[in-house]
C-alpha cells in the first residue's frame, strides 16, 4: 500500500498533477491511497517552495512542475 | 533571422490564398501569420532555455545559498535576478514566501524575489523580443530586475515583520532550516525530453492568448488612425505614465495577450516607456495575487508592497521616456 500526496493550493497545475496520479494508479493497478493537500499550513510542514509537489511514501519525488502519467507510473512501479 | 518566415507568409497568403499584397485583408493576414509563427517559435526557445537554467538552479538552491552566504547587499540583486529566471506560477507565491521566511531569509530579500518573479517572466520576454526587438527587451528585463532589487531593499528598510499574519510570525519565531537540498542526479541529456515537454506544455497553454492578442492587435492596426494616441494623450504628457500604471495594476492579463496590443499603442504614438510601465503593472501586480498574499500578510502590508512597486514602475516609465 503506497501513500501518495499531491501538494498545491489548487491552481490548474496542481489539479493536473492530481488527475495524472489517479490515472497512473489506475493504469498500474498499484494499491495506493491518494491525498490532495491544499492547506498552506499543512503544506509548509514538508518544506516545499514551488508547487505542485508529488510525494510517495513521504518522500518528495517531483516538485515545481506537473508530473506526467508515464513518469508517475515509473515512480509507482520502481 | 526571420526572413524565411516572412517568405513563408508571403508565399502562403499572396501565393496560395491568392490575396493581393495591396489589399488590406492580404496585408493583415500576412502580418498575422508572420507574427504568430515568429512569436510561437520565440516562446518555445525562451521557455526551453529557462527550463534548462531551472533544472540546474532550482529555487531550493537559491534559498540555501542566500541562507549560508553573507553577500553585503548583493543578496537583493541575486534574489531579484532569480525571480526573473524562475517560471512564476501565482499559486507558488505563498509557499515560496513562507519557505523563504522560514529559511531565515530577510523579508526585504524575499520581497525582491516576489516583485521580479511575475514582473519579468519568460512569456513576456518572448513576446517583447518578437514585437519590440532586442533593445527594448533588454531594457524591460534590466529595469524589472533593478526594480525588484531596489524595491526589495527599500521594503527591507521598513519594519514590516509586525504586519505579517499571526501564524507566519510564529514561524518566524521558530526559524528552522529545512533539510539540505539534494540535487537531482540525472545528467543533462536525460533531462532534455522532460524540459522539452515542459516547454511545449507552457507554449500550448498560452497559444490561445497569443492568437487573441495578435488578432486584436492586427485589427487595431487597421482601424486606429495613425498618431491617434498622440492626439488624445499628448505624447509625453507627464500624467500619462501614472495613469497607464494605475489603470493596469488591478488588471490581470496574460503577458501573451497584452504585448501585441501594447505594440499597437506604441506604433500609434504612445511612448515606449509608458508602454513598458503599463505592461509591468499589468503582469507584475494584480488583484488575484493580492488575494493570495492575504493569507500571509495583513492588508496594510499588501498595500505597502503594491504601493512601493507601483511607484517604482511609474518612476521607471518616466525614466525610459526620458532616455529612449
Amino acid at each position: 500500500m503506497k501513500n501518495i500526496k499531491v501538494l498545491g493550493p489548487g491552481c490548474p497545475k496542481c489539479k493536473t498533477t492530481y488527475q495524472n496520479v489517479l490515472e497512473a494508479v489506475k493504469q498500474t493497478g498499484v494499491e495506493a491511497e491518494v491525498e490532495k493537500i491544499e492547506d498552506i499550513m499543512e503544506m509548509m510542514k514538508y518544506n516545499v517552495l514551488a508547487t505542485p509537489v508529488l510525494m510517495i511514501n513521504e518522500e518528495i519525488k517531483v516538485r515545481g512542475r506537473v508530473a506526467n502519467i508515464n513518469e508517475i507510473r515509473d515512480l509507482l512501479t520502481a | 533571422m526571420f526572413d524565411w518566415l516572412q517568405n513563408f507568409s508571403d508565399w502562403l497568403i499572396y501565393g496560395i490564398f491568392n490575396l493581393g499584397a495591396e489589399t488590406q485583408l492580404g496585408t493583415a493576414l500576412n502580418f498575422f501569420v508572420y507574427d504568430t509563427l515568429k512569436i510561437l517559435i520565440l516562446l518555445f526557445v525562451i521557455v526551453f532555455l529557462m527550463g534548462i537554467v531551472n533544472a540546474y538552479l532550482p529555487i531550493e538552491r537559491l534559498k540555501d545559498y542566500l541562507h549560508r552566504n553573507k553577500l553585503y547587499g548583493l543578496e537583493y540583486l541575486f534574489a531579484s535576478t532569480f525571480g526573473a529566471i524562475t517560471p512564476f506560477c501565482s499559486c507558488s507565491s505563498v509557499p515560496l514566501f513562507i519557505g523563504f521566511v522560514q529559511g531565515g531569509i530577510p523579508l526585504g530579500v524575499t520581497f525582491a524575489f516576489l516583485i521580479t518573479s511575475p514582473l519579468v517572466n519568460e512569456i513576456a520576454i518572448a513576446m517583447f523580443l518578437g514585437m519590440f526587438g532586442v533593445k527594448a527587451t533588454l531594457i524591460y528585463v534590466g529595469s524589472g530586475i533593478l526594480l525588484g532589487t531596489v524595491g526589495g531593499w527599500l521594503l527591507g528598510k521598513f519594519n514590516l515583520e509586525p504586519l505579517l499574519s499571526d501564524w507566519v510570525k510564529k514561524i518566524l519565531e521558530s526559524k528552522q532550516q529545512g533539510g539540505e537540498f539534494e540535487a537531482d542526479k540525472q545528467t543533462f541529456f536525460q533531462r532534455i525530453p522532460e524540459i522539452t515537454r515542459g516547454a511545449w506544455d507552457i507554449v500550448k497553454g498560452v497559444v490561445v492568448y497569443v492568437l487573441i492578442g495578435i488578432a486584436i492587435g492586427a485589427a487595431m492596426h487597421g482601424y486606429v488612425p495613425e498618431n491617434f494616441f498622440q492626439q488624445y494623450l499628448g505624447s509625453g504628457a507627464w500624467w500619462t505614465v501614472p495613469l497607464a500604471v494605475i489603470v493596469a495594476v488591478p488588471m490581470y492579463a496574460n503577458a501573451a495577450g497584452i504585448v501585441p496590443v501594447i505594440q499597437v499603442f506604441v506604433a500609434k504614438g504612445v511612448p515606449l516607456g509608458t508602454a513598458i510601465a503599463f505592461m509591468m503593472a499589468t503582469v507584475g501586480l494584480s488583484i488575484p495575487e493580492g488575494t493570495l498574499l492575504k493569507k500571509v500578510m495583513s492588508l496594510k502590508l499588501i498595500g505597502i508592497y503594491f504601493g512601493v512597486v507601483t511607484l517604482f514602475i511609474i518612476f521607471s516609465g518616466f525614466l525610459f521616456n526620458l532616455l529612449l
